[in-house]
């Protein structure tokens, strides 16, 4: 397989999308933690009132932000994903979603993009935490175009949204539609559904296996009807890039009237005290193109 | 907003009306003094500083209140519906399943009611995003959010103290009420603690309505204000 990296990673797209909508749009807010700060400093200078920056206080960029929210604002919240997500974890709960009011809450740094700086910066459990409030959107996006296209959707609601940015990224972007599932092909051994960044490896890794593969961006809501209309056969196997098995429940509830089996492959809960490469914890944790070939493979023909 | 939300009432009460209006509700006793230590200012803030009315509850320049220490709503309850933003009739179902009434205030359920509290150090942070918000669209309207003493003791409120201060959000006011509650204490006073970073304040007999009221109108120019409201010992 031929890999060419996109030209700009979903940070620069993000800040520069960002950027022009905040020109167009005079009701959108941006609230920073110092993160970040640097792509946003020419659009701070121009809207100060709606670029903030609350200094290191990440409770406190989500407590403005819902602030901002319940004047009339669309705001959005970015920051490092332990930051944004696991700290700030019961200001989003509380002064988000029971307040009544939306945000858009983008993170960069997914699951260990950075595995140099050990578990402090890293959050697989991100989609999990956020997948337990009511009322929030969750796009995992494979390709700064994909990341960019579901930005302007989500900031174009009014709802709360959380978008995760990766340094982890496919070659080529695929034609999604926010909030389905797109069919990258069809086959009729299993099901398999890849997450965001998780697409190349998979493609990859059962390329010649006689699987349907569908390619998911936006995990909440989940496209049961998409999954459903394509299952031929009764095995699933869930490929996420975060905590392993965090959209489980959602495959079992989207086929409660179905026998099926499901593997679910992602980020184990363990602790790897190892800090190198991406790639190299790809690799720790089955994810890299073997691991996934290996447990792709011994689960579809232990069907057989 | 839920169809639950209620319509005003139709004669505004008085403050002579409030223990009875308190009276009606049950079942949250043990915050009975802290919902007392409350009462005084929140008269004096619904009746005579607030620019907002049941009919102006939804005006994008209305006056913003915000109650951060949700705990002991019962003064807060009645002052609403003393000023008609609640029906007095809802007071009694306090805390039962099918009412807008519980324990920790709800803004879906409440109209008036500006944010939903009860966890601790809420408010103030929202509070600053609210007059940021306001800023930011040229609105009027000020911002007073109230948090007791013990309350001053979670970190969040020295995040957004620290920062009002420094962005200078004049349209801010912080009230403290001080009835020494915090078990470690604030040594050198709470107000010095919003002082060293910039603000302005205030310290008042929180039973001194005329006290209460000039404190609220000081209005300073280019920092937010607090005022620390004292009460009596554990009321």
């Amino acid at each position: 397989m031929t890999v060419t990296a996109p030209t700009d990673t979903m940070r620069d797209r993000f800040e520069r999308v960002t950027t022009g909508l905040l020109e167009e749009n005079p009701r959108l807010a941006v609230v920073l933690a110092e993160i970040g700060v640097a792509g946003f400093a020419r659009t701070m200078r121009r809207y100060p009132d709606r670029v903030i920056n609350v200094g290191i206080r990440e409770q406190l960029m989500i407590s403005v932000a819902s602030g901002l929210a319940l004047t009339g604002l669309r705001s959005i919240a970015h920051s490092y994903t332990p930051f944004l997500v696991e700290r700030a974890f019961e200001q989003v709960k509380l002064d988000l979603a029971h307040q009544g009011v939306g945000a858009v809450l983008v993170s960069i740094g997914a699951s260990y993009d950075w595995p140099e700086g050990g578990l402090t910066h890293q959050a697989p459990e991100d989609v999990a935490l956020l997948g337990s409030l009511p009322d929030m959107e969750i796009h995992v996006p494979g390709h700064p175009d994909e990341a960019e296209a579901l930005l302007r959707f989500a900031i174009g609601g009014d709802g709360s949204a959380y978008l995760r940015l990766s340094a982890q990224v496919n070659a080529e972007p695929m034609p999604i539609t926010p909030g389905r599932f797109h069919v990258v092909r069809r086959g009729f051994a299993a099901t398999v559904i890849a997450v965001g960044p998780m697409l190349d490896r998979v493609n990859e890794a059962a390329h010649d296996l006689d699987v349907t593969i569908l390619y998911a961006t936006t995990v909440v809501p989940f496209d049961a009807d998409t999954l459903r209309a394509e299952l031929t056969a009764p095995s699933v196997i869930l490929v996420e890039p975060y905590l392993q098995g965090t959209s489980a429940h959602r495959v079992s509830d989207a086929l409660r009237d179905t026998p099926h089996r499901l593997l679910s492959i992602g980020v184990p809960r363990v602790e790897l005290r190892r800090y190198g490469s991406p790639e190299e914890h790809d690799a720790a944790h089955g994810l890299d193109v073997a691991g996934l070939r290996d447990r792709i493979g011994r689960f579809v023909r232990s069907d057989r | 907003m839920t169809d639950a939300i209620a319509a005003p009432a139709a004669t505004p009460l008085d403050y002579h009306d409030l223990p009875h209006l308190i009276g009606l509700m049950t079942g949250d006793e043990k915050h009975a003094v802290s919902a007392d230590s409350t009462l005084d200012v929140l008269w004096v803030l619904y009746s005579r500083v607030l620019n907002v009315t049941p009919a102006t509850a939804d005006d994008p320049d209305r006056d913003r209140f915000l109650l951060s220490k949700g705990h002991g709503p019962m003064s807060y309850y009645a002052v609403l519906a003393a000023r008609g933003f609640i029906p007095v009739d809802a007071l009694s179902t306090f805390g039962a399943f099918d009412s807008m009434l519980g324990h920790h205030p709800d803004r879906t359920l409440i109209r008036g009611v500006e944010i939903s509290s009860g966890s601790l150090g809420h408010g103030l942070p929202i509070g600053v995003g609210v007059a940021l918000g306001l800023q930011a669209q040229a609105r009027d309207g000020r911002v007073v959010v109230l948090v007791g003493d013990a309350e001053l003791d979670e970190g969040t409120n020295h995040e957004a103290i620290a920062l009002a201060g420094r962005l200078g959000l004049e349209r801010l006011t912080v009230v403290a009420i001080d009835n020494r509650s915090a078990t470690h204490g604030w040594p050198g006073a709470i107000a010095a603690r919003f002082e060293v970073e910039g603000w302005a304040s205030a310290t008042v007999d929180g039973r001194d309505h005329d006290a209460l009221e000039t404190a609220f109108n000081a209005a300073p120019v280019g920092r937010p204000m607090v005022v620390v409201t004292v009460v009596e010992e554990g009321s």
